[in-house]
């Protein structure tokens, strides 16, 4: 059903943001596919009235009181920070816009 | 007494009646980490001075007449993807090496609180994901029965500090067995309670709707009192469930089987499981008989699609729920030259960042919910979730808990699966299925296999809130092999 | 860039507009944690480990934030679901801490309603094809390159402050037929809507803060043939800008409709400077934001009973609201539109409740009020001044002890804090000199001091009586009656009057 090439491997790890090298595309492509093709295995099964499961809990309407109350002082919140700038985190520029 | 060897219920009397102190019981543990930890690598960061210093407050309190929890004073392994304030929290990545979270998970929060001493951080595979612990971005554990071979995972840590007798209390979590699976190649009790019994708040989430928190120790009685510590609704996880929990502790006291219809699931058994395995699951069936259980085979038709649905559901998720170790915020960043952009940054440091198996996951997640692909991948999975879901619930229609040989092998060798995930995989074939369907399940110690020595696990599995079931039962079934033996089946393991 | 003047584009081009605007809500804590959302405070102070997305943290929504979208869906003639999921829109950006965003996608839910306005004189319904619950994004600030422009920045710095506080957004389906309208349609529709939070008291709805935001949607179609390509145009942040955004838009597609050429589906930036628009960074392809349904939060399933609680809480709609104001102040559609625009309504509203006469409370709101506001860069509703004190005020000069000169002095006493009119008028002495003695003493100094002006009104020429009404003003320091000391003038003259 599958087959994952080495231009999709690319794809996929541009979307999820991994540098994945050049030279290990086709290793991840085997690996995926071989993956893949034994989770396909789930269009078996015939499930079309079937609802989705989102949730292992029958819980709804969770919400909590509109109460303000002090998060992270500003040391703590910024203590891990690879960089800072002004009291901002200071993050490489940005070539795409959103 | 042995401060070692003694269960975490002996160690607390003996806290409380004052004939040993807390401290002396934490330092008899890091002198056992000190000596044994380098050959077993169960811990990725021992905290001494906070454990002493824990250990000192509650020696004082006993001191000042105040009241003492049912567990205070005793020692604790907690898994390291549980944010501990002011230690270091990794998940086993390098991506996070370094980073000490500013706040303390729900559960720490309740361990404190019941004056639990907290050792240190146990090793894992990265980010929970794995069977073997060869996965941790810091070298694998070993597991003590065998040095050679793997621990289980991902929670192979704690379930190794329990067996190398490093501490008699441990924290999981388990999110396709990850409890239970370490606990039964290490002769260990371990239990994935019901998804929502335990507060998720603080743990570093592998896959949402699978994770849960739960109880490790080398006894039922030991694992009910942990699970009674940690257990209960907490408002910052909206999928907590607020309801009382279930009295797991009179629970595992009534260890009385008696009338209880127990349910063989036909789908976790036979081909594929080790004949070992087979052999002892087929001995707890007749132990369970013999103690007034009424055990009938039950078949649940859509387990054999668990597998499947588990590996897009949770990639999926975990894709998602592991984007924000991008590198701005905490962690490890890296190529930040100045003139490399954001992007080429952040796909750097999660190059470099994460392991092999952990960019597998994140990319098959990333597929399965790619538009196109959604329907056929990730929306069939969910629909095969409902449909394992009713399964489950057809089957405690008919039985009050249900059976199987918690892994279908023992411990395998270190190295043996670590470049084959889809063989890795099927260590979890048989755990799964709780986790789809938010039920709880525990895993504990029914003998050796008799073809490699190897401990090997009975899974007994519940409905949701019906975690107590697991523990009369479970007493039942170890009151019965400690009648049988003299002794817990982790006595037997071999000295360090 | 080329275009194609407005009129002319419209005599061969239909406009089809879409609008998708994005209100913060004014809630006190954000939508998944409980940091606040104070505008303008310290740069990452407003922060907790779920809204910088710490390992570990789990967001818990906003019960207001969900009672307010619901009471927004409402107003909006909306459909409210009965069972709605989160879902998570995923994709990296460094403004977004968790990588994804909480947002809705197929499930939202508040659907398929209408909001009505007016241009012209003609009702256009607008149709709400949605209403969905989101969270904000933190702030980025770019250095370096052109100052601000993330073009050509070295870098960027980010507070996430702003980072998860509610966001509602608010689509409307497609918009056809309005021809030459549609600009004014766009900036007409964006003012009801937000006229309609504020009515509402959901947000404060504030353009220059960012908490409303509009996207625009265009494309041009000739007549009879299908929609064309349409650019999405982001950056519209105010009414102004709105109105010149898709007039721009027409003008620019227009001229490359001319020239043979094909539209870009694309996303454009509105440039506030010159008023036209400029591309994004065309992506190399289109994103794919993977959603899927939130696991951290369970469904939002809305009783009946609560949607209709909610529903008894509405307001009256601005523009039936409007309406009735309209007819009961005696003004027109352009009188009206300067006090909605001043943002002066509600407190002209509450002053002629108040007791003072619609004309004077408009007079003295657009007027004085709104002057002194702007110098000191507040709210006219900010101003310490009371409905209570206007209608003091207005009964001290109905009396005749208060002229309008010396009114305006007592309310800049008030303002500046020195007290009640009542005490103002006292501490200062301020009161129309009532007694004719001391006003025809200065009446004869006058005179005496300018007799060729008294000759010239003895001749009859009275409108140089204004020079000696001016010098017994100027004596009395304002507190005379004009009228009454000009007809004093012109008795003491012996001319009629």
């Amino acid at each position: 059903m599958t087959n994952i090439s080495r231009a999709d491997v690319a794809h996929l790890a541009r979307l999820a943001r991994l540098a994945i090298p050049e030279d290990q595309l086709d290793h991840y492509a085997e690996q995926l596919d071989v993956i893949l093709q034994s989770v396909a295995r789930v269009g078996e099964v015939a499930a079309a009235d079937v609802p989705a499961m989102s949730h292992p809990v029958p819980l709804l309407n969770v919400f909590r009181d509109d109460v303000a109350r002090p998060g992270l002082d500003r040391e703590a919140a910024m203590a891990a920070a690879p960089a800072i700038e002004d009291d901002r985190f200071r993050v490489p520029r940005i070539l795409d816009e959103e | 007494m042995s401060l070692i060897r003694d269960n975490a219920s002996v160690l607390a009397s003996a806290i409380a009646e004052g004939e040993v102190s807390s401290e002396e019981v934490t330092r008899a543990h890091l002198d056992r980490i000190a000596a044994v930890d380098e050959r077993v690598h169960a811990f990725l960061h021992v905290d001494s001075d906070g454990a002493i210093a824990a250990a000192k407050r509650v020696d004082a309190k006993r001191a000042a007449g105040e009241k003492l929890g049912p567990l205070a004073g005793v020692p604790l392994a907690l898994k390291d993807v549980l944010a501990m304030k002011g230690q270091p929290t990794t998940a086993g990545s390098k991506i996070l090496e370094g980073w000490i979270p500013p706040y303390d998970a729900a559960v720490v929060e309740r361990l404190r609180a019941a004056d639990i001493i907290i050792l240190g951080k146990t090793n894992m595979d990265e980010f929970a994901m794995g069977s073997s612990t060869e996965h941790s971005a810091y070298g694998p554990t070993h597991n003590p029965w065998d040095l050679d071979r793997i621990p289980g995972g991902s929670g192979g840590g704690s379930a190794a500090a329990l067996a190398a007798f490093e501490a008699p209390l441990a924290i999981g979590t388990d999110t396709g067995g990850s409890i239970r699976q370490p606990a039964a190649v290490t002769a260990t009790v371990g239990v994935k309670p019901t998804y929502g019994a335990v507060p998720r708040y603080g743990l570093i989430a592998l896959a949402s709707s699978l994770d849960q928190v739960g109880p490790c120790a080398r006894n039922v009685l030991d694992t009910a009192l942990l699970h009674a510590a940690i257990a209960g609704h907490d408002a910052r996880d909206s999928t907590s469930i607020n309801a009382p929990v279930p009295d797991v502790v009179a629970a595992a006291l009534n260890a009385d089987v008696r009338g209880m219809k127990v349910g063989l699931v036909r789908e976790l058994s036979g081909a594929g499981y080790q004949a070992g395995v087979q052999q002892r699951f087929d001995e707890a069936v007749a132990i369970l008989t013999e103690l007034g259980a009424e055990v009938i085979e039950v078949s649940c038709p859509h387990f054999e699609y668990a597998l499947a649905a588990y590996y897009l559901i949770l990639p999926s998720e975990c894709s998602s729920n592991l984007a924000r170790f991008d590198g701005m915020r905490y962690g490890l960043r890296v190529g930040d030259d100045g003139s490399r952009s954001v992007e080429e940054v952040m796909a750097l440091t999660r190059e470099a960042g994460f392991g092999p198996e952990v960019k597998r996951r994140i990319m098959i997640g990333t597929y399965a919910l790619s538009s196109g692909y959604y329907d056929a991948y990730y929306g069939q999975a969910q629909k095969v979730r409902t449909l394992i879901t009713r399964d489950f619930t057809e089957a405690f229609e008919k039985v009050d808990v249900l059976i199987s040989p918690t892994a279908p092998t023992t411990a395998f060798k270190i190295g043996e699966k670590v470049d084959d995930p889809v063989a890795m995989y099927l260590n979890d074939i048989a755990t799964i299925p709780v986790n789809l369907a938010g039920n709880c399940a525990m895993s504990l110690p029914i003998g050796l296999a008799p073809e490699d020595g190897l401990p090997v696990g009975l899974q007994i599995m519940a409905p949701p809130m019906g975690d107590d079931r697991l523990y009369r039962a479970g007493a039942a079934v170890e009151a019965a092999l400690v009648d049988r033996w003299g002794h817990l089946l982790i006595e037997e393991a071999p000295a360090l | 860039m080329k275009t194609v003047p407005f009129d002319e584009a419209l005599t061969r081009y239909e406009p089809v507009i879409g609008l998708e605007v994005h209100v913060e809500l004014g809630t006190q804590s954000k939508m998944f944690c409980s940091c606040s959302t104070n505008f303008g405070a310290a740069p990452n102070t407003q922060v907790c480990p779920v809204c910088l997305a710490l390992p570990g943290a789990m967001p818990v929504a906003n019960r207001a934030a969900i009672e307010s979208i619901i009471r927004i869906g409402l107003a909006l003639n909306c459909s409210i679901a009965e069972w709605c999921r989160m879902a998570r829109k995923n994709y990296f950006y460094p403004d977004m801490p968790k990588d994804y965003q909480i947002s809705q996608y197929d499930e939202p839910i508040c659907t398929d309603g209408y909001l009505d306005v007016t241009v012209d004189g003609k009702v256009i319904r607008v149709e709400i094809e949605r209403v969905h619950m989101e969270e904000d994004t933190g702030k980025l600030t770019h250095s370096g390159g052109a100052t601000g422009r993330i073009h050509g920045a070295d870098y960027s710095v980010v507070d996430y402050n702003r980072a998860g506080i509610p966001l509602v957004e608010i689509v409307t389906k497609t918009v056809v037929g309005t021809g030459a309208l549609a600009p004014a349609v766009a900036r007409t529709y964006v003012a009801e809507l937000r006229d309609l939070m504020r009515a509402l008291g959901v947000s404060d709805v504030k353009m220059e803060e960012g908490s409303l935001r509009c996207d625009a949607n265009l494309s041009l179609n000739r007549p009879g043939d299908p929609w064309g390509t349409r650019t999405e145009t982001k950056n519209v942040n105010s009414l102004r800008s709105v109105e010149r955004a898709v007039r721009f838009e027409i003008e620019r597609q227009a001229a490359v409709l001319d020239d043979g050429g094909r539209v870009h589906q694309e996303t454009r930036h509105f440039q506030e400077g010159d008023g036209t628009t400029a591309p994004g960074r065309s992506k190399e392809q289109a994103e794919d934001y993977r959603y899927f349904p939130e696991p951290d939060l369970v469904p939002i399933a809305p009783s009946r009973e609560w949607v209709e609680k909610l529903r008894l809480t509405l307001p009256e709609l601005p523009s039936v609201r409007r309406a009735r104001l309209a007819e009961a102040w005696a003004i027109g559609e352009f009188e009206m539109a300067t006090l909605v625009n001043a943002g002066i309504l509600d407190i002209v509203e509450e002053t002629v409740a108040a007791g003072v006469a619609p004309d004077a409370a408009r007079k003295w709101w657009s007027g004085e009020f709104t002057r002194a506001a702007s110098e000191r860069g507040v709210e006219p509703a900010d101003l310490p001044v009371t409905s209570a004190d206007i209608a003091r005020v207005e009964e001290l000069i109905a009396s005749g002890a208060l002229n309008d000169k010396l009114a305006r002095q007592v309310f800049e006493a008030v303002l500046a804090g020195e007290g009640s009119p009542d005490e103002v008028v006292a501490a200062r002495g301020l009161a129309v000199v009532s007694d004719d003695g001391p006003l025809l003493e200065a009446i004869d100094a006058a005179l005496a001091e300018q007799p060729d002006v008294a000759e010239k009104i003895r001749s009859g020429k009275l409108q140089a009586a204004g020079a000696i009404v001016g010098a017994v003003m100027k004596t009395t320091r304002g507190q005379a009656d004009a009228g009454r000391v000009r007809e004093l003038l012109l008795e003491r003259l012996g001319v009629e009057g």
